[in-house]
């Protein structure tokens, strides 16, 4: 990939970005080609976190998949189950009770929240702003003591099940989900006066790593990263899920689908989760919890996908089941992955500086990307 | 430039606020009740045994397994004070393998493992995070006293109970077959003044 020289008598350099670099957000590294500082070309590698989660799970019971989904997309655990819990209802035609839907619903923006938080603290980091990442963290901290009471686990919960959820929710939960939806939003607001409107970081966001409507939608991706490029495409309105067409919220859309855009959608995101707990929590009514079914999950011969709104995008989850209590195949798709295959598009002509900026902002979790 | 001024607004004031952060090894913060640590295995006060009968289920449904079990006769059946007919003989869970799931809790019929508050272990050697039947119980029996542990549902009789209460009864209703059934868990405490304890 070694250019001649150009008129001015210099050469292009390769560079490797990674996969040990902090800004790569894990095992991720980058071939740059680079002219001085601007990038010229980019070639992603990708496979350093590789499992086999895909093969792993015709080994597994439904029941044990669940762990395995827990460990895909490692900061937003409750979003995974969902999608896999879903998809294994659905094949077999179980309708989990109310509660629990309205349960999961509330983990599952709570967890969004989460996400984006740790979204806001990295990507500020990955400017140079180090102050950010701390408040962030400090309110992530609140939302994993809360799933800690509720499933027992900070991180990995298993908490979810084929037809409801493992318990019910204890009783001071409301009043705590509710106090917590308080310490967010203060949390929240922080960040924001924080970042979005200073002058560093807009110089360092607006107009880097543009991407149109029309390209994000070419691409395949979806999430944050796509709505930012103004196209309001998210799965839990078009094609809602659980119970969320019960509930009210708006999809916040950019106009610009340059960094700042998708860092502010994340903003805006993380109010709308707020609104939607608290309208969730409202409508919660005493009930079962658990659907009544067999403890062993043993779908009908058949296939099946289903997908849900991930914090990073579309997360979706094909199952071809012979009726067995292990699936057949499974395949995963992971909205990291998708995203990720627009950086080089982005990218190019940009500094190096800036493409740490925009691999930031498409919020990639190399758990999920390599699976 | 006023912008950059609110952010720093934001810190000045933060500065202000009281501490959040716990300093780890001086300080713990609480567990939640629910929290799961390492499984640990629960012993029987009242029969003076464990409640594990070696039946293998969590071991089977163990995504990792991490664990290993061995069933034998349980002595104390024989001699009639347990209504256990199997009793475990040995358990190993590699603890360095556990993903702390709680699946072995979710699957085991008998109460008879639980994830217990135990989170805090490192060791030098590889090999002594397997632990054995003991060493989990002892974690067991200390995770009950922490939590004030009961069981979900009273013990069945044991033979000498059952034969006990049959003797005590037979007086007043004479004639009765009085078989004993003997399928674990599916007859009722016939004394429940002895279960309480």
């Amino acid at each position: 990939m070694h250019q001649p020289g150009s008129e001015s008598g210099t050469v292009d350099m390769m560079i490797n970005m990674g996969p040990q670099h902090p800004a790569t957000h894990g095992v991720f590294r980058m071939e740059l080609r680079v002219d001085g500082e601007q990038i010229q070309d980019l070639v992603p590698h990708i496979g350093y976190l590789h499992r086999g989660s895909e093969k792993l799970c015709e080994h597994e019971l439904y029941s044990q998949i669940i762990t395995l989904f827990d460990r895909l997309d490692y900061i937003s655990n409750f979003n995974n189950e969902l999608v896999i819990v879903s998809a294994v209802e659905k094949l077999m035609g179980v309708e989990p009770p109310p509660r629990a839907e309205l349960i999961r619903i509330i983990m599952c923006e709570f967890n969004r929240i989460a996400s984006h938080m740790i979204f806001y603290g990295t990507f500020a980091i990955d400017m140079g702003a180090l102050t950010p990442v701390l408040y962030n963290f400090r309110d992530r901290e609140k939302i994993q003591s809360l799933f800690e009471s509720v499933s027992g686990a900070r991180l990995m919960h298993n908490y979810f099940r084929v037809g409801g959820v493992k318990q019910d929710v204890g009783d001071d939960f409301p009043e705590r989900a509710m106090a917590l939806c308080d310490e967010l939003e203060r949390g929240i607001d922080e960040t924001d006066r924080l970042l979005t409107e200073n002058e560093i970081f807009i110089e360092r966001t607006s107009g880097i790593g543009v991407i149109s409507g029309e390209d994000a939608l070419d691409w395949g991706l979806s999430g944050p990263v796509l709505r930012a490029s103004g196209v309001p495409y998210d799965v839990r309105v078009d094609e809602p899920y659980s119970r969320y067409d019960e509930l009210d919220f708006g999809i916040p859309v950019g106009s610009a689908g340059d960094s700042w855009d998708r860092f502010y959608l994340r903003i805006l995101e993380a109010r709308e989760s707020i609104s939607i707990i608290r309208q969730a929590i409202a409508l919660m009514e005493p009930g079962d919890t658990m659907a009544q079914i067999r403890r062993i999950a043993r779908p009908p011969a058949g296939e099946v996908y289903a997908h849900c709104e991930n914090p990073r995008g579309d997360l979706g989850v094909y199952i071809v089941s012979d009726g067995g209590e292990r699936p057949y195949r499974l395949k995963v798709r992971p909205p990291s992955f998708c995203n990720l295959q627009a950086l080089r598009d982005l990218t190019v002509g940009h500094y190096i500086a800036d493409a740490v900026v925009i691999l930031g902002t498409l919020d990639i979790v190399l758990g999920e990307v390599d699976r | 430039m006023l912008n950059g001024l609110k952010g720093l607004g934001v810190t000045l004031r933060g500065a202000l606020r009281s501490k959040v952060t716990a300093e780890y090894p001086k300080e713990h913060l609480p567990l939640e009740k629910r929290f799961m640590g390492f499984p640990a295995l629960t012993w029987d006060a009242a029969r003076d045994e464990p409640y594990c009968t070696g039946c293998m289920v969590c071991v089977r449904y163990c995504p990792t397994q991490c664990m290993s079990a061995r069933m034998q006769d349980n002595p104390k059946f024989a001699e009639g004070d347990s209504h256990r007919k199997k009793i475990i003989e040995s358990f190993e869970i590699n603890l360095g393998r556990c993903i702390l799931c709680g699946i072995c809790v979710d699957v085991c019929n008998f109460d008879a493992i639980e994830m217990s508050h135990e989170h805090e272990r490192s060791e030098r050697l590889r090999n002594a995070n397997r632990v054995d039947l003991p060493a989990l119980l002892k974690m067991g029996r200390r995770y009950q006293d922490e939590v004030g542990w009961k069981q979900s549902k009273p013990n069945p009789a044991s033979p000498n109970e059952r034969e006990a209460a049959k003797t005590a009864a037979e007086p007043a209703i004479s004639g009765t077959s009085g078989e004993p059934r003997d399928q674990e868990g599916s007859s009722p405490p016939e004394k429940p003044g002895e279960d309480a304890a």
